[in-house]
């Protein structure tokens, strides 16, 4: 394998002394994690890493570079699934460099090359930090997920009416998910008449009432009329100052109010049964 | 290009679009449904949307306009069967259909139509 | 990629059709499909009606974070659009119905990119990421 003597002697020098250069970086490395990795699993993840530094450095393999950012990238999501946190992965990554550091610390004519290694290193540290940060964000966007999933109930209320109690804010992933599940629940249970109880919607705003109208809309494309209960008394106030119009969409205070009204409109009362 | 065939049951006309329709062919149909509601004196129309994967806003706009035409042969036009991402897409484009009743299906369809008649 | 002509309703309607099959093999979830078929109809359709005839391209995309999605792009050699902002804004007063189209069709995707100049012709593109 050729080496490129921009970076070839330096290269070469950290080959001749892994075994050295290697156990350093472990020390510096395993101190930083205070304990929460055992020596000998930081030390085989490191070797594994030096070899690809090195062959990235002599520059003889276009792809060593690419696995190596691929490895880092690997190492960095799994210490975020870990709990590390992206300062001790980057930190990590820079303590070769420290490692490295005492090595060549001695030998002048090593310093171009140590500044081109260096420059690397830093750029490898930020790509850990990077895929730290996307890693979290895809751990919080999938709980987010969930919670929206188990909040977000269609009840069969009676025959023909079902009830979607809605709690906490409704942005437009929430009612994404309302309109989904209470169509194919309409389409389900044939009813035609959906009940939007909104006493657990903290405040509503112009944004929240233009969700609520297109969830309305939706369901009258496939034949249900919409009611929305659950307006407390400030929720009507703020509906009223911001000059929201509900127009001929039913509004009631309670739940109870909305399934007596769906079933008036359908033509049914509920009596009382005579003496038992 | 697809003609859309209508049937007529009583005073009903029933028209189930089955296939993906090229503008031509809606238009088309809005010219044969004209025709057959001047001929046959229906009070009604159930237009079965079941099959329809998508409802663009010109295809919306043809449907809203063959709900306009029936109301002046006095007849009233219901659209069944639409689903619900065809429904959350219209929804999300802006498409409220109005002039055009709605039912979950061509019973539920006869149901409003003889509930009006 | 796929590259479809425009030239004729069969045409938009084979769009749609190639744009469906694309979107359902990239993971995307039906109601986001039924958005971007969709839009690609609207697209289509603009590219025959104002455009004079016009391509389509199709192909699957990949974000830097690894999700999948589909990108679809729509050129015509047609008069080209004079007054971009307006013809963005919703609203039927256009009158050849050309308002409601590109607009509609941009609240259905997640990316949309217009270039446009009298005598030049139109390009749109459009992406939609599955989630």
């Amino acid at each position: 394998m050729d080496v490129d003597s921009s970076q070839g002697r330096m290269a070469v020098y950290m080959r001749d002394h892994q075994d050295k250069v290697v156990g350093r970086w472990s020390e510096l490395v395993a101190a930083g994690l205070r304990g929460r990795s055992s020596a000998t699993e930081v030390r085989r993840e490191l070797d594994e890493l030096y070899v690809l530094v090195i062959r990235a450095m002599s520059g003889a393999d276009d792809q060593a570079l690419g696995e190596l950012r691929a490895a880092l990238a690997e190492l960095s999501r799994s210490r975020a699934r870990n709990g590390f946190t992206p300062s001790e992965t980057a930190l990590g990554v820079f303590a070769l460099k420290d490692a490295v550091y005492e090595l060549v610390a001695d030998a002048a004519d090593l310093v171009p090359e140590y500044l081109v290694f260096s420059r690397m290193m830093d750029d490898l540290g930020l790509l850990t930090f990077e895929t730290y940060a996307t890693a979290r964000e895809q751990i919080i966007a999938d709980q987010a997920e969930a919670m929206l999933e188990l909040s977000t109930p269609v009840i069969r209320l009676w025959d023909g009416v079902i009830a979607v109690p809605l709690v906490g804010t409704l942005d437009s992933a929430r009612t994404h998910l309302v309109m989904e599940k209470l169509l194919e629940t309409l389409v389900a249970t044939g009813a035609d008449h959906a009940v939007l109880d909104i006493t657990g919607v903290p405040t509503v705003d112009t944004e929240v009432a233009q969700h609520l109208l297109k969830t309305v809309s939706a369901a009258r494309l496939l034949g249900a009329e919409c009611i929305v209960s659950g307006i407390r008394p400030q929720v009507a106030q703020t509906i009223v100052s911001l000059g929201i119009e509900f127009g001929d969409i039913a509004t009631k205070a309670t739940l109870a109010d909305a399934l007596a009204h769906a079933l008036s409109r359908t033509g049914r009362n509920i009596e009382k049964a005579g003496p038992a | 290009m697809e003609r859309v065939p209508i049937s007529k049951i009583g005073t009903t006309l029933f028209v189930s679009i089955q296939i993906d329709l090229q503008d031509e062919s809606v238009v088309r149909l809005q010219e044969d449904l004209a025709d057959e509601l001047a001929a046959t004196g229906a009070r009604g129309v159930i237009i079965d949307i079941t099959a329809m994967e998508i409802v663009d806003s010109f295809i919306g706009r043809m449907l809203a306009m063959i709900g306009s035409i029936s109301r002046l042969f006095d007849a009233e036009t219901v659209l069944v069967g639409m689903r619900p991402a065809v429904a959350i897409t219209l929804t999300e484009l802006g498409l409220s259909l109005h002039g055009v009743r709605t039912a979950l299906n061509a019973e539920k369809g006869l149901e409003l139509l003889n509930g009006s008649a | 990629m796929d590259e479809l002509p425009i030239r004729s309703g069969d045409d938009v309607v084979r769009v749609r059709q190639q744009v469906r099959v694309v979107a359902a093999k990239s993971g995307l979830s039906l109601v986001d499909q039924t958005k971007l078929v969709t839009a690609a109809s609207e697209l289509a359709r603009n590219a025959l009606m104002h455009g004079g005839g016009g391509l389509a391209r199709i192909e699957v995309v990949t974000s830097g974070q690894g999700r999948s999605g589909v990108r679809v792009g729509f050129t015509d050699e047609g008069p080209g659009i004079a007054d971009v902002d307006r013809a963005l804004t919703d609203g039927w007063s256009s009158g050849d119905g050309l308002g409601l189209g590109l607009s509609g069709a941009r609240r259905l995707v997640d990316e949309f990119e217009l270039t446009s100049k009298p005598g030049s012709g139109t390009s749109v593109v459009v992406v939609k990421w599955s989630r």
